[in-house]
Order: structure tokens, then sequence, then C-alpha cells
């Protein structure tokens, strides 16, 4: 169906400790992410998809079992190197937009850049910038504040900023779940766009099956095991 | 990547611009205050320092070491081990040393103007370095001896006013006529007024007259006429009306009476002088010019090492520490509670870091979400507060300069720019924002991004 495997887990688990007890939350997770898929993570609410999703993004960490990130162990990073990870090859766009009020879109898109190892001029960020919003249809929007924006045009602008670093993969979580249905179509269409024309490997974090209906193949989590999928 | 860095601060700053000003006004006025305090310190301490300087502190008196005879001290000064040369060398080769004079003073000399008599305190000699020595200043009315009136043995004197006002109750001295014991002398002018010393002695009360003149015609034995012993017994013989008015019958040959024995020059075998009088360049060089005088008289007067001195010199070292030491301690005391203010201004600052960091949280937590590391969300808000701080320290140091201004010109205080005092708060508040501020940003950089994603 699709590429090479860009991401593979083995029997990951995560445990949360809450006082005496141990909380199992991911428990024996196996799966594989291929390169250039659109991949929805689907599940009811509280079924660990959502710490699935900031463990594969390195915002948190497994407890155990192995992350192969190309092929290469990543489970037992550092937080610096996480952070890295996270600037070099990961894109975010989350259910509440997170944008930085009072700033204008154009400058939320170049945030990243500002911890960006590789580092390119300003004109020829600006310039990037620019184009990203312009492929998501903001150009004419681009010194509007999000408070100046509709929903569907800020996590537009997220998009943009989840673009501005050229992530290798790119997580949304519940990106549509602040939007009617009409935007939300919008948004998922650039997601399917974006996809096939970049072949940027997307993953959605969904509850919801028409979310999930956009997506390629399809991973069903509950209580913290793959319960099944559509691949 | 600074400069961004510091950009992207000052726009975080502009976004909640009052609160940013509420802030800063904490440090501004720890600063304002540092700088008020130090350069009202360092006025105080000058002036207190100059007056210092005007009351003798930093006066060195050399004298000759006792001689013992048969057991017989002389006490101090019986010696005649001094000359004019060694002040010449003291002149010319001690660094510290800011002027030099031979001095002499005597008591108990009548000064008599007209209808009017006093018997000053003192009557001092001095070469023109004297005035310098003893920082009389400029003369009130009239001038000071000059060298030649020094070198010649002149007869010329200068008044002290309280001199001034019992001889010359109305009129102006100078160019009258004085006697002082019977010797006539033209004033040449007035000095400023000094009040009494710290003893409770009118410096007023003297007349000075060229050293010369002193050694040649007011003493009659030279040099070893000084001091308070010589002084009255001198004068109680010279001020009789025997000598004025002999008894004895007149003789072919008339002997000289006093008065022309007191204006004939004496021949001098010696070129002695009794007391050497100067002054270090400053307070603090007092013990630096001791030390200089010492090595000079020592190789002038050929004394082996480990013999002991053959001259004594005394300082007013006591006095000097107890006077530094009160203006130091104020200037000690006005920092320390400077200080405190500043650190004041600095928990406030560390307040509102803490409300930032909370209130950002969000922020903090998508910045680490895209990749910002620990330590460059550490060095941002660092750079927040510190940017705070050295913004307030420099509208402080504005502030601090016009309140010593308004303060020299309202109340009249001493004032001085002190650029050490700049440097150091606008160090200080640096620091400050760095400390203060560090809690805060290591707090932030220390947080949880999934966490602060999710924070309300």
């Amino acid at each position: 169906m699709s590429g090479q495997p860009l991401i593979e887990l083995r029997g990951l688990t995560k445990v949360y400790r809450l006082g005496e007890t141990d909380v199992p939350v991911l428990q024996d997770i196996t799966l594989t992410i291929r390169e250039g898929t659109l991949l929805a993570l689907m599940g009811p609410s509280g079924g660990g998809k959502s710490t699935l999703m900031n463990i594969l993004g390195f915002l948190d960490t497994p407890s155990g079992g192995t992350y192969l990130l190309d092929g290469k162990d990543v489970s037992g990073l550092t937080a610096n190197q996480r952070a890295d990870l996270r600037n070099e090859r990961i894109g975010f766009v989350f259910q509440n937009f997170n944008l930085l009020a009072r700033t204008s879109a154009l400058k939320n898109v170049l945030m990243p850049l500002e911890y960006a190892k590789t580092r390119r001029s300003a004109r020829e960020n600006r310039a990037w910038a620019e184009s990203l919003l312009e492929r998501v249809g903001l150009k004419e929007r681009m010194d509007h504040t999000p408070a100046q924006m509709s929903g569907g045009q800020q996590q537009r602008v997220a998009i943009a900023r989840a673009l501005v670093n050229r992530p290798k993969i790119l997580f949304a979580d519940e990106p549509t779940g602040n939007l009617d249905s009409k935007t939300s179509e919008e948004v998922l269409r650039m997601f399917q766009e974006l996809n096939e024309k970049e072949g940027l490997t997307i993953v959605l974090v969904t509850h919801s099956p028409e979310v999930g209906a956009f997506a390629k193949e399809a991973y069903h989590i509950k209580d913290g095991r793959v319960v099944g999928g559509t691949y | 990547m600074i400069f961004a860095q510091i950009l992207s601060a000052l726009i975080s700053l502009k976004r909640n611009i009052l609160r940013s000003l509420l802030t800063m006004l904490g440090i501004v006025i720890g600063v304002a205050v540092v700088i008020t305090m130090m350069e009202i310190g360092a006025g105080a301490s000058a002036s207190v320092r100059e007056s210092l300087a005007n009351m003798g502190t930093n006066v060195l008196m050399i004298w000759p070491a006792a001689t013992k005879t048969a057991g017989i001290s002389s006490g101090s000064g019986g010696r005649m081990t001094l000359s004019e040369g060694d002040c010449d060398a003291i002149r010319e080769e001690c660094l510290a040393v800011e002027a030099v004079s031979p001095s002499l003073g005597r008591r108990g000399i009548q000064a008599i103007a007209g209808n009017l008599n006093w018997t000053p305190m003192t009557v001092y000699s001095g070469s023109v370095d004297y005035f310098t020595v003893q920082s009389w200043g400029l003369p009130e009315s009239g001038r000071y001896f000059t060298a030649r009136e020094v070198e010649t043995a002149a007869c010329v004197c200068v008044l002290g006013q309280t001199v001034r006002d019992e001889l010359f109750p109305d009129t102006d001295p100078v160019g009258s006529d004085i006697r002082l014991n019977n010797v006539l002398f033209r004033v040449v002018g007035v000095l400023p007024k000094k009040g009494a010393n710290m003893m409770g002695m009118d410096q007023d009360d003297v007349v000075i007259i060229p050293w010369k003149t002193m050694r040649n015609r007011l003493s009659r034995n030279g040099a070893s006429a000084m001091g308070g012993a010589g002084g009255s017994s001198s004068s109680s013989s010279e001020s009789s009306t025997d000598d004025v008015y002999p008894a004895s019958s007149a003789s072919t040959y008339p002997e000289k009476d006093s008065v022309q024995a007191e204006n004939y020059i004496l021949p001098v075998r010696f070129d002695n002088v009794d007391q050497i009088t100067c002054s270090a360049r400053t307070p603090e060089q007092v013990s630096d010019a001791i030390e200089q005088i010492s090595a000079v008289l020592r190789r002038r007067h050929g004394i082996a090492p480990g013999q002991p001195d053959d001259f004594m010199i005394r300082d007013m070292t006591q006095m000097l520490k107890t006077m530094s030491g009160t203006s130091q301690l104020m200037t000690t005391l006005l920092l320390i509670v400077a200080m405190l203010s500043l650190v004041v201004g600095g928990v406030g600052i560390m307040n509102i870091m803490l409300v930032s960091v909370t209130e950002r949280t969000r922020e903090i937590g998508l910045r680490m979400a895209v990749g910002a590391r620990g330590s460059r969300i550490l060095s941002q808000f660092l750079t927040e507060s510190v940017l705070l701080c050295l913004m307030g320290g420099c509208v402080g140091i504005g502030f601090g300069r016009l309140a010593s201004m308004v303060i020299s010109a309202v109340l009249g205080w001493p004032v001085k720019v002190s650029l050490s005092a700049i440097l150091v708060s606008a160090g200080v508040a640096a620091a400050i924002g760095v400390i203060f501020g560090f809690y805060p940003a290591w707090r932030a950089s220390r947080l949880n991004p999934i966490d602060a994603l999710r924070h309300e």
C-alpha cells in the first residue's frame, strides 16, 4: 500500500504512577507506520490514543518496549534529543490550535524556526512561511492575529506552522474537534491533499468515524491495546 | 540569535506593557535610590574629606628628636638637626607631600596697634608654603607674604580674624603697622575665618610672619626659642618697659636698646630650622608621606640602618581614622539600605516572572512541542527578566541623577556624580534579573510539554 516503514513499535507499554498504584495506559502496542500513509488512530476517549500519539511524537517516553524511527531505536532518548527530533522530524496540529495570541499568522508560522538547528536567512524563512500560508489559502490574512480569524482559519495557520520545519511526519490530535462540520471537511481535505501531493506521512488521532473515513488506514485503540484496524 | 531572543523578549514584555512597567518600577526605585544614596554619600564624604583637610588632618609635623645630657632629657626639639636643606629635599623628593614649610610658633607675644593691644594665642611663622600646608586658602584681604620677604626676613605679617577684630575693630588693617614685642611689622593681609579647631582652640587668634623673620628678629636665641616655655619666658622679659625706657644713665657710646637689638639681624651660624610642617596631598596619603619623609631625612642625616631617627614625625592619624571611619560608615549604611530596596525590587521581578510563566504555560508547552529545548525556554525567560531589570536600571539611573540634582538644588547638600555607582547599579540590576529571574525561568524550562499544552 505505502512505502518503507517509518515508525515501528514493538511491545510498547506506558505506565503512569498514581500514588501507590501503577495505571497501565498502553499495553503491548505493536504497530507500523509506513512512509506516505494517512493513518488514523481511533478509539474512545481515555483509550490511550493521545498517550500513544505523545509517545510517537516524542512528547513523552514509553515505559517499555521498542520504538524504531527509520529503523533506529529511539525509546531511550534524553529530553534534549527528543526536542531536537520534534523540531526536525515532526509537526503537530492540536485540537485547540495553540496559536500564540496577539501574534500575527506569519509570526506564528515562523515560530518553530527559532529553534531550528539549520539556520536560514530571515528573508528565506519568511518567503517559505508565506508560501506555506499561501498553500493553506491564507496569504491575504498573514498579518492577522488569531483573534481576527475563524476556527478553520486558525487551524490552517496551525497546519502551516506544523509544516514550516519540513517534517517527515505530521501528528494531528483531534484536529477537527473544535470545528464545525463544513470547516472540518476543509481541513481534512487539506490533510488528504498534503498526503497525496507532497507524500507527507500524517497521523490523525480522533474518536470520530467520520474523520477516520478520510484516512487510508486506521488503528483502533481501546483500553490501551490495539484492538483492530484497517490496513 | 541573541539579538532575535532580545527582540522576542521585548515583544512579549510589550504585550503586557502595564505589568512590565509596574514590575520595572521596583527596580527603577531601587536603582534610583542606589544612585541617589551613592551620589549623596560621595558628596558627603568629599565634603568630609575637605573639612578634614581644613582641620589639618593631612598635616605632618617634623621635630628634631630629644637629647639627653647627663641623664637630663631636653624634651622633643632639643637637638638642632633639621635644616632648610631638609625642607627643600622633602619638597622635591616626597611625592605624597603637597607642600612643606619650616615653621616655628611662639606664644605670649604682645601685638600693639595704636592704643590697642592683644596677645594672640600663637604667632606662627613659615615660608610662603605655610598657607598651603595649613590650608588657609586665599587671604580675605591683602596678600600673603612673598618668597622674597621670607628670604630677606622682612617685617611683614598676616593677621587672623580674631586679632584683626581686636586691633583694628573698624578699619582694614592692610598697610597698617603693628608691633610684635616692639618690633614693627607691616600688615600685608588678613586670613580667612577658620573658627575653632577640634580642641576648641580659636584658630583665628594668630599672627603669621615669615619664618626667617621669626628666627632672626623675634627670637633672640634663634632656633631654640620655640615652644611654650621658651615663648613665655622671653615674652616676660621682652615686654618689660625697663627695656624701652632704660633706667640707667646714658653713656658716651649709647648701648643698643632692645628695639634696635630686635631690629638688628643677628648673625646666624647654622641653617637650622626648629620644626618643619608639611601636608600630605590627601589625608589617605599621610602614611606614605611619613615613609617618604623618613627615608629622605635618614639619608640626609646619614643615619645608618638600625640607628634611631634623630627626628620625630607627628600626624593626626587617630583623628583622621575617626573622621574617615564615620563617613565610610555612613556611605556603607546608605548602600546597604539601597541594596535592600533593590532586593525588594528583585522579589517583585520574581513574583511577576512566576505569574508570567504560569500564564504562558500553554505557550511554553507549544514551544517545547515544536522543538524548543529546556535551555532555550530558560534563556528566553531569563532574557526577559534581565531586560526588564536593565531597562529599569537605566530609567532608575536617570531618576537617581535627577533626584540627586533636585536634592543638591533644593537642600544644598553636596552631591558628586559617581561613575562607579552608575556602573555598579547597572551591574546589580542585571544580576538581580538573573538571580530573581532564574527560578521562574528554571520552572518554565522543567515543564512537561504534555501537561503544559493541556494547561488551562
